[in-house]
């Protein structure tokens, strides 16, 4: 799937990492958050194949903005986050 | 024995070995990386920053391809992560990290500094921003800036260009170059007189 700029997304609440040896490059708070497509950024192995020496099938990568009070519960109202993801940790939102 | 255990020099010439042997990787291409590594330091982002303040289309070029950018001013950048440019505006104050580990735009400004890579700064950055400029490092932004932190999580590598402070009007690229530190670049100071 790709988002346009603009296009409201939310990053999937998985664990991977609950079921065994991972490596996530999807930081824990924006896990089940909801953000804002910023842009694509290209599309680069996936990380999480390439650190275990397994064929890694390229991923569109994109830049997502979230808003930081919203995911901290504290903060300057309109200060951001904005975080590199895998269109596969995305969904529409 | 384990690896842990293994001398580090006969470990490092067996790897060196190998990868020639398997074609991963030559001797010359080896020494080629290391002298680019060592060679990188927080001047170079400042030449870049420098040329961005006084040559307006070199600041458009950067702001689309910082690694296109960076080569232009012979920055060597084969075989690095590309490079993004976040602009500094009067509105808007960009802070970067790396929540996830210690990735840093090392191609334009070196190793990256003890606090970079510490645990504090790093969950500090994205949970208390504000808190952490202004009490670690002094830098209070005024009410009206909003403040974007960018968590360098995956292939980019990320670089401030901040704004050119008030005073240097006139100066040549060398002198305002001469006042962009490291922090400037990171966002966690601001370029001053």
């Amino acid at each position: 799937m790709m988002f346009d700029p603009g296009s409201s997304v939310r990053v999937k609440n998985d664990w991977p990492e609950t079921r065994g040896p991972a490596h996530i490059r999807t930081p824990h708070y924006v896990r089940g958050m909801q953000g804002t497509v910023v842009r694509w950024l290209g599309a680069f192995p996936n990380p999480e194949d390439l650190a275990f020496a397994r064929p890694a099938a390229t991923r569109a990568l994109y830049h997502v903005r979230f808003d930081q009070p919203a995911i901290w519960q504290e903060g300057r109202a309109g200060d951001e986050l904005v975080v590199e993801i895998f269109e596969h940790w995305l969904e529409p939102a | 024995m384990t690896i842990v255990e293994t001398d580090g020099e006969k470990l490092l010439t067996a790897l060196r070995s190998v990868l020639a042997a398997k074609g991963i990787a030559s001797p010359a291409e080896i020494a080629e990386r290391i002298a680019s590594t060592d060679s990188a330091n927080p001047g170079q982002g400042a030449r870049m920053v420098a040329k961005a303040w006084t040559d307006p289309a070199y600041r458009a070029r950067m702001l689309e391809d910082g690694t296109k950018a960076a080569e232009e001013l012979g920055i060597p950048m084969r075989g690095m992560p590309p490079l993004g440019v976040l602009e500094d505006s009067a509105d808007v104050h960009n802070l970067i990290v790396c929540t996830l580990c210690s990735c840093y735009p090392r191609a334009v400004l070196g190793y990256p500094p003890f606090w970079y890579k510490s645990a504090g700064y790093r969950a500090r950055a994205v949970r208390d921003p504000r808190g952490l400029l202004a009490e670690e490092w002094g830098t209070v932004l005024p009410d009206h800036v909003r403040l974007r932190v960018v968590d360098s999580t995956a292939d980019y590598r990320w670089m401030v260009l901040p704004l050119r402070p008030a005073g240097t009007e006139g100066w040549d690229e060398q002198r305002l170059a001469s006042i962009v530190r490291e922090g400037d670049m990171i966002g966690v100071t601001i370029p001053r007189v």
